[in-house]
């Protein structure tokens, strides 16, 4: 089958372990208000088969070294869940090192077939990165127009299936940076035992051309990026003593 | 076998029962070092007061608005100016061009006119009688070659499609084999040139008179290297005794390469673990301390530092600045699997802290996988904190060249004392392309008697249909104008290397290789992805002509997606593999100069501007006289897939079509190689 791509990275280094080729895939249900992809988030891209896909990234195994290997994001990547379990059975034949960057928000606990589907996908992955948007619900609704509960869901899913999971909280000044809403997140990831990593992501506002390309109103205009200081009171509430 | 108190503690070997091989005594005699940065001594204050002073002269220069002060009158020879001092007390190593320190010397063998006209740039005014001299008596480089150009020559020249030619300057690119002057001394060269010339015997070919007068001139250049060492106080016709004579003796050596030469670029080779060996003998011997060695190594990195040439605004423009291409090859394996790291390779790198950042010398690490690791992270700590470190891939050339090769320039390598290069800049295929469409008119230059578009290459028949462009039709008509383009690039460096064998031969650095030398014959391209693209475009999109009044395809309308290289998409990549070794195979086919082995390569790492400005709209969409890449490099921007695609599209291309060397400039934010953490 294939899946509908935006673009490819061959030299990803911060999306999981060492130098890794990362696939952005097309489409995303959230619209987070400081989205640096907002190009990713409709249909469209280019149609590549998994084959096609596997075939450009097995080119890097040399660079992929003992840590490296492939990621898949967006967009939110398991829109195309079928995909990425073609594409990641693949590339385990070839013994390559499997990451999904997700918000966890295409997750339904409740329905049996998500669950089989997402249990086929943790299979097939080494790692997962699993993006909390906001701990507080009606605070994810309003920076993401939709509720945290299937994310909070899925990462007790991973705990529950014991899968490497890193934490990442993008943090957004105004939004994700309260001392309580960090420490609220910091409780619910102390609960999980999956959790090998947590990162902070600082918030940017290297997409806006994007909007302006895209003729979109940019949500956040005139935010500016963390400071160094909030940028490590978070590492220090999210990580210290992990 | 020859004895010398210089050669006491060393082991011997061929390299002193009677031969000259530097390698040889490298290989029996150094101590290659796995351990860490530790030994490393800070500079001294002689150092530091030293290079306080080179600090001073720069800001004054750089006040003066890039010179200093210029001889105007006395022309450079390796005897014609006395000594010269930063700090006579404080120098451990000695000697600047002229009598004095950022004093720019004279050098009109190349060209009397472009030695005036950078003078006056600066506001100085040549001297008459020097000016009368190199334009009545002393014929220079630069007019024999325009005396013998074809008018061709001289279109091809003017309308850019061949560029950058050293036919109004120093063909630079020669490395001489420095260390000789310190293992062997200069009077035993001499003897070992002498001998090579009563050996020239029988019938006196045109080319065995060449041979015979040239090896005179390199009698005499070393002769007057003896003299001009002198003027220093040093006596170097003997074998170095102690470190300190070394370094000084091998600086010499390369100070009168660039007293009698301005080259494009003035290399001085492969020496750090070389000096090693006197260092270490030095060290055990109780001679000289860790921080003396140090001291040795900053003040000749100095001189390095401060070497200068008078050149003109445009040569300035072409290099995006005044360099010197002082390159110092470091590190390395040996054949025998053992690395060629010493303490020295450390020092040299050090010198980096101790006297700062700096271009100049070219320092560049010979790279390998099994480089010792401490080297390797040394390698990449003064790299992080200078940015002043050149890297090149021992594994690659090592297995052509051997391990005692150096690097002229930026990358092309010769085994030091045995190869040297014809250097011959670069034709720029964006533009053949372009001829190829146009049947040889130039899409830019108009002819000044008939105000049409100068036909520079014989008419060829231009592609005269306005339907999009026919990917086949092109092929055909671009691989004639590349056989034409190749053979009048072949014959114009024929005739450029002719004249500067004749009146700028390079007699020092020339006494300073083996007399039986391989030659190359260096070719270059330019403009390799900004055609390869326009191929790309014409197969795989739809590329309508877009016309002028007088017929000439000046722009492009382009329908549709198409490859691009940089991506590693085969399809786009296989056509600049295809472009190089189509182009390499016609320069092959033509007779080189002086029995020379034909090269190429893809590095212009700066000229790639100017040869944009002198280029048309192309096929690819690219705008006139916007730049070429540098390079084998993508064009700007075209490379969407990060990183390691764009390295694996350049990484295709052949070396062994492009042995002179292939260079991809890379710029990477820290940022992206990860998280700080």
């Amino acid at each position: 089958m294939s899946g509908h791509i935006h673009s490819f990275e061959s030299f990803g280094t911060v999306d999981g372990p060492g130098i890794r080729y990362v696939i952005f895939l097309q489409g995303c249900p959230l619209r987070c208000k400081y989205c640096h992809n907002p190009d990713t988030w409709g249909q469209g891209g280019t149609q590549y088969t998994a084959e096609e896909v596997v075939e450009k990234a097995l080119r890097y195994k040399n660079y992929f070294g003992d840590k490296g290997g492939v990621t898949v994001t967006g967009g939110e990547p398991l829109v195309q869940i079928d995909f990425v379990i073609e594409l990641f059975s693949l590339l385990k034949e070839k013994g390559i090192h499997t990451c999904v960057d997700t918000s966890g928000i295409t997750f339904n606990e409740a329905s049996a077939a998500s669950v089989e589907k997402h249990e086929k996908l943790l299979a097939l992955t080494d790692l997962f990165l699993l993006d909390i948007k906001h701990i507080d619900d009606s605070a994810c609704k309003e920076l993401t127009g939709q509720s945290n509960a299937n994310t909070l869901a899925f990462a007790r899913f991973l705990d529950a299936h014991k899968k490497p999971t890193w934490i990442r909280q993008v943090l957004v000044p105004g939004i994700t940076d309260s001392d309580e809403t960090l420490q609220k997140t910091r409780a619910f990831i102390d609960g999980l035992s999956c959790v090998e990593r947590v990162e902070v992501l600082p918030y940017h506002t290297m997409g806006t051309v994007k909007y302006e390309k895209l003729g979109l109103k940019y949500p956040l205009e005139g935010l500016e990026p963390p400071t160094k200081e909030r940028v490590l009171n978070a590492k220090r509430i999210l990580c210290e003593g992990r | 076998m020859m004895q010398y108190k210089g050669w006491e503690g060393f082991v011997p070997g061929k390299w002193c029962n009677d031969e000259v091989d530097v390698r040889d005594f490298i290989q029996r005699n150094y101590t290659p070092y796995e351990g860490d940065a530790t030994f490393l001594a800070p500079a001294t204050e002689a150092t530091k007061k030293l290079w306080e002073i080179v600090c001073d002269l720069s800001k004054k220069e750089r006040e003066a608005g890039g010179v200093l002060n210029a001889d105007t009158k006395i022309v450079s020879t390796l005897t014609s100016h006395g000594a010269g001092y930063l700090d006579k007390d404080l120098e451990k190593i000695v000697g600047v061009q002229t009598d004095e320190p950022f004093k720019r010397s004279l050098q009109p063998f190349g060209g009397i006119r472009i030695s005036e006209s950078a003078l006056q740039i600066y506001g100085y005014e040549l001297d008459d009688s020097v000016r009368e001299i190199f334009s009545k008596y002393r014929k220079t480089h630069n007019e024999g070659v325009f005396d013998a150009y074809t008018p061709e020559m001289r279109a091809a020249r003017s309308a850019h499609i061949l560029t950058g030619l050293p036919d109004g300057y120093g063909r630079g690119r020669i490395v001489g084999d420095y260390r000789r002057v310190a293992l062997y001394g200069v009077d035993y060269l001499i003897q070992r040139k002498e001998e090579d010339k009563l050996a020239m015997g029988g019938t006196m070919t045109p080319d065995k008179v060449r041979d015979r007068e040239e090896v005179s001139e390199q009698i005499k250049a070393l002769k007057a290297l003896k003299e001009m060492a002198a003027t220093y106080g040093c006596d170097i016709s003997k074998p170095a005794e102690t470190a300190q004579q070394a370094i000084q003796a091998l600086y010499f050596g390369y100070l009168g390469a660039v007293k009698d030469q301005n080259g494009a670029a003035m290399s001085i080779g492969r020496n750090s673990t070389f000096l090693d060996i006197y260092i270490e003998r030095d060290l055990k011997k109780g001679l000289i301390t860790e921080s003396e060695a140090q001291e040795f190594m900053d003040h000749f990195i100095m001189k390095l530092r401060i070497v200068k040439f008078m050149r003109t605004k445009e040569y300035n423009e072409l290099f995006s600045g005044d360099p010197t291409w002082v390159t110092e090859v470091i590190g390395g394996m040996g054949v025998d699997g053992r690395s060629l790291v010493t303490k020295n390779s450390f020092r040299v790198l050090h010198t980096l802290d101790n006297l700062g950042p700096a271009p100049e010398p070219n320092l560049t690490v010979l790279w390998s996988k099994r480089l010792p690791i401490a080297f390797k992270r040394y390698c990449a700590e003064i790299s992080i904190r200078t940015s002043s470190i050149q890297y090149e891939s021992d594994d690659l050339m090592r297995p052509e060249m051997g391990d005692d090769y150096c690097i002229a320039c930026c990358v092309s390598c010769m085994k030091v004392g045995k190869d040297m290069q014809f250097f011959g800049a670069r034709a720029n295929l964006a533009k053949c392309l372009l001829y190829a469409i146009n049947g040889g008119k130039d899409e830019l230059m108009k002819d000044k008697k008939t105000g049409k578009p100068m036909q520079v290459s014989p008419e060829f028949m231009p592609i005269t249909s306005n339907d999009a462009l026919d990917f086949n039709e092109v092929i055909s008509k671009f691989d004639n104008m590349m056989t034409w383009l190749a053979e009048l690039y072949v014959n114009t460096l024929n005739v450029i290397h002719y004249m500067h064998d004749k009146y700028c031969y390079e007699s020092l650095e020339m006494a300073l290789h083996d007399t039986k030398v391989r030659r190359f014959f260096a070719t270059g391209i330019a403009g390799l992805s900004c055609a390869a693209d326009s191929l790309s475009a014409i197969k795989y999109a739809k590329v309508y002509p877009v016309r002028n009044e007088d017929g000439i395809v000046v722009d492009f309308r382009i329908e549709g997606e198409f490859p691009k290289y940089g991506n590693n998409d085969d399809r786009a990549d296989e056509l600049a593999v295809w472009l190089l070794k189509t182009f390499m195979k016609k320069i092959k086919s033509h007779y080189t100069y002086r029995e020379s082995v034909p090269t190429t390569s893809i590095l212009t790492i700066t000229s790639n501007v100017v040869y944009g400005k002198k280029t048309g709209n192309t096929p690819d969409g690219r705008r006139a006289g916007t730049p070429l890449a540098p390079g084998a490099n993508p064009m700007h921007g075209r490379d969407s897939n990060g990183a390691l695609a764009s390295l694996e599209s350049v990484a295709k291309l052949p070396y062994e079509y492009s042995r002179d060397g292939i260079s991809n400039t890379f710029s990477i934010m820290p940022a992206s190689l990860g998280k700080e953490d």
